[in-house]
């Protein structure tokens, strides 16, 4: 692939908008369409999750504890924090200290998957699958791995991005905005987050 | 990352020519690229729809060769009554996704919606390279699964569960075939959500000076509505597509309700729901009618309107029917149940918006009839195309309100008649659209112009012969004739086996005169009179730029804009028609402020 043309811009299409509509830059507005379809997407599996479930009379609800998933709320809670400082860094253009509320936000985000990822191989060892578990219905473990496992691919992709992100900006070749559109990506997958935990968790605790 | 970088089009002209015609980031050659494959797809599908009206009107008509597509669908060159269903499936998937969504919206949205917003490219043409190549890779693998061992899936191209969900023993094709499909469908979505964010931005971001979104044509309308449909629509059927294939391979029961017997053997999922399918199925089905349809009202009255010399009776409401025909069309779906078990009072719940549903449709027909009327329209090939598209969609419409109504539609649900419903008003006439374009834009699209005689004879052929066709499935579907039926051996349907006879010979007919429309395309490609810039006396800003259009759109100057999309007989203007790029300054009326 020749690089040559595609030599970078600072804004898009810079002199042809000359009456921007909603004077919202096509990069912030891609991540808000992206949130928009992405929302249909989870929308969509949660719905489906709540129609099997609300379809299954033996529901099983194996939770005990609400201390792993209240911790890792937190975390992601706080990244959410994290970014925020980092976006308002950018803007006052602090560069290390923005590209250090970045790292911390990514580093949140890699403990909160791997806090995840610790209470699969639990539910794993237990003996609970994609397609099996021993409490009931398969189908509980099928609709939680499906869509925990698409929120955590979510934050996965969000670290990477952050990351890749916080480089490119540290090297001149993104600006404070690209930050506030990766934020946004940030914030939407932990209000995800603050979705999946009542219909996932809370509703499947047994008491 | 990369590809969010937006660096809109100020690239220069690519030069290798990898870069110019294959992986190329000018929406203009990724608009001919889906044209291109519309037409492979487009063509595919017409031959499995002969072979189907062959084995339909001629029964154990031996059709030669057919045993090399399949040796097990085919034995003797006769299909299996499984091989019918297959192909019957991938005509359904391959017309509704790969020529129906592609021609009319991404072909003919990514040439155009650009050129006529005043933008040099998309913001994002990475993202829309890449929409048309995951696009492709969704036809390769569905293409594929004609030559996996049991074949194609054979579910429909609603591909309801369980029977879709529960792998081979639901016959051939339920398995791998299933997956291909289902990955392909999942591609599908994923270049389509590409695309769609591409144009939404492209429309409200990279607008000239001067171009408010009400000055935008009909057309450019048309693919933004149609785009943010697509953004959720698509996003839905991924996620739906995902959880199909993990009941295939990971071994789910999404779909599959517990203690379900399919051929004598007891199947080992449990707990899922069937209709859950069908839910996230038409959730996407139905806006995804109108993804197919809106654009081609778009380029029809974009057609029409120029060749009228005069604007639609109003801009404004046509482009508010649209908006409404996308709002309502995802709070419809469940018409497409009411014989699925779901609750009747959820039936009534979804009758009401498909009733209501008619109302835009209907104010859009009525602006079309009460513009056309008294006009004095330029007839050429592209205007009667646009014409037969009108024709076409109040043919189908009208069968539309009888389905509406669940008291008629237990009559009716999955008869001919809904074959035929469905064929008028979104089959043909968005194929209808496709030609009407096709013919209009194929001068600035390509810089030479196409045969008129061929393409008038092309119209009429077209459209006395489908026609012949789709006319006859409402009589079949009201005397009883079940669609899906690969054989018509009951007492009650013997009778009407005539009838399927005669379509078969209209399908072939029509299908034939499609040749002339390939070869007028081929044929005018290389060897057609040059095209002027304006061949139309258009007013839009793809007739104030080049034919075929510069690599950045306008050349060294960007188009501003200064009236309405549709200044046509304007008193006391210099001409009948005032470009938008004009500066001419005239009093009019109905100029938006
Ligand atoms: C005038 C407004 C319309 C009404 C009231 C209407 C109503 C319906 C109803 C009730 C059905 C379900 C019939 C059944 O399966 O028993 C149906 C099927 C269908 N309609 Fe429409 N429709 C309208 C317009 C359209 C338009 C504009 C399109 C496409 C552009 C369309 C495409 C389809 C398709 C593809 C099916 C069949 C799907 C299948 O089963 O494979 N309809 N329509
Ligand atoms: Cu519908």
């Amino acid at each position: 692939m020749s690089q040559a043309d595609l030599t970078m811009h600072g804004h898009p299409g810079a002199g042809v908008m000359s009456e921007p509509a909603f004077s919202v830059p096509a990069k912030k507005m891609a991540m808000w369409l992206f949130i928009i379809a992405d929302t249909a997407t989870f929308a969509g599996c949660l719905v489906a999750y709540g129609f099997i479930r609300n379809s299954t009379p033996d529901w099983p609800r194996p939770f005990h504890s609400i201390t792993n998933v209240a911790l890792m709320t937190f975390i992601l809670l706080t990244s959410s924090l994290t970014m925020l400082m980092g976006i308002r860094s950018a803007e006052k253009g602090e560069k290390s200290g923005a590209f250090r509320w970045i790292l911390i936000t990514a580093l949140l985000g890699a403990v909160f998957a791997v806090l995840h990822i610790r209470e699969w191989m639990e539910l794993l060892d237990t003996g609970v699958t994609i397609f099996h578990n021993p409490f009931g219905t398969p189908l509980f473990g099928a609709a939680f791995f499906s869509v925990t496992g698409l929120h955590l691919l979510h934050v996965t992709g969000g670290v990477i991005a952050l990351i890749a992100v916080g480089i490119r900006y540290m090297g001149g070749r993104y600006k404070a905005d690209d930050i506030e559109v990766t934020g946004l990506y940030w914030h939407f997958v932990d209000l995800v987050w603050m979705f999946v935990v009542p219909l996932i968790y809370l509703l499947n605790m047994s008491h | 990352m990369h590809d969010m970088s937006a660096h809109a089009a100020q690239h220069g002209a690519p030069t290798s020519f990898i870069r110019k015609h294959i992986f190329s980031l000018d929406h203009k050659v990724i608009g001919k690229q889906y044209y291109a494959l519309a037409l492979v797809a487009v063509i595919v599908g017409m031959v499995l729809s002969w072979l189907m009206r062959l084995h339909l009107g001629f029964a154990n008509f031996a059709i030669p060769g057919l045993h090399l597509l399949s040796k097990n669908g085919a034995p003797g060159d006769i299909m299996t009554p499984e091989y019918y269903l297959q192909l019957m499936t991938m005509h359904g998937t391959i017309m509704v996704f790969f020529v129906l969504t592609t021609a009319p919206f991404a072909a003919f949205g990514n040439f155009f919606l650009p050129i006529q917003t005043g933008a040099e490219d998309m913001p994002f043409p990475h993202f829309n390279m890449m929409s048309f190549w995951v696009t492709f890779t969704g036809f390769i693998i569905l293409m594929a699964s004609f030559f996996v061992s049991d074949g194609p899936t054979l579910g429909g191209w609603t591909q309801y569960a369980p029977l879709s969900a529960v792998g081979a023993v639901a016959g051939p094709g339920q398995g791998t075939g299933v997956v291909l499909w289902a990955f392909s469908i999942a591609f599908f979505c994923v270049g389509q959500l590409f695309g769609s964010l591409n144009f939404i931005t492209t429309t409200l971001d990279m607008r000239c000076k001067g171009m408010s979104l009400m000055r935008l044509p009909l057309s450019a309308w048309a693919w933004f509505i149609t785009s943010i449909m697509g953004l959720t629509a698509f996003a839905v059927l991924m996620p739906a597509a995902i959880l199909l294939i993990l009941d295939h391979v990971a071994g789910t029961s999404f779909f599959v309700a517990s203690n379900l017997v399919i051929n004598d053997s007891l199947l080992p999922h449990s707990g899922g729901s069937t209709l859950l399918w069908q839910h996230l199925f038409w959730f996407f089905g139905h806006p995804e009618v109108y993804i197919a349809i809106i654009p081609g009202m778009g380029i029809v009255s974009h057609i029409l309107i120029t060749n009228m010399r005069r604007p639609m009776l109003s801009h404004r409401v046509l482009i508010y029917s649209m908006g409404a025909l996308a709002v309502l069309s995802y709070m419809v779906y469940g018409h497409h149940m009411f014989v699925s078990g779901m609750n009747p009072i959820s039936s009534l719940a979804f009758s009401f918006p498909t009733l209501i549903i008619t109302i835009p449709s209907t104010i859009i027909v009525l602006i079309w009839l009460g513009s056309l009327y008294g006009s004095k329209l330029r007839i050429n090939t592209a205007s009667l195309f646009a014409l037969g598209f009108v024709s076409m969609f109040i043919s189908g419409g009208v069968s539309g309100f009888f389905l509406a109504q669940p008291s008629i539609d237990i009559m009716l649900h999955a008869t001919y008649f809904v074959v035929g419903h469905f064929h008028l008003v979104m089959a043909v006439a968005a194929i209808f659209g496709i030609f009407g374009g096709t013919y209009f834009w194929f001068p600035k699209m390509t810089g030479r112009m196409m045969n008129e005689s061929l393409g008038k004879l092309h119209f009429w052929l077209t459209f006395v012969g489908t026609y012949c066709i789709f006319m006859p499935f409402h009589y079949l579907g009201i005397a009883g004739n079940v669609r899906r039926y690969q054989a018509f051996v009951d007492d009650y349907l013997i009778p009407l086996i005539p009838v399927h006879k005669f379509i078969t010979v209209a399908a072939l007919a029509t299908g034939a005169a499609q040749l002339i429309f390939i070869y007028n395309l081929i044929h005018s490609r290389f060897k057609g009179a040059p095209a002027p810039d304006n061949p139309w006396q258009g007013t839009s800003l793809e007739w104030s730029t080049a034919t075929p259009p510069p690599h950045n759109n306008f050349g060294d100057k960007m188009p501003v804009v200064y009236h309405d999309p549709y200044q046509y007989s304007v008193e006391g203007a210099s001409s009948d028609f005032i470009m938008q790029t004009s500066s001419e300054s005239v009093h009019s009326a109905d100029e938006e402020k």
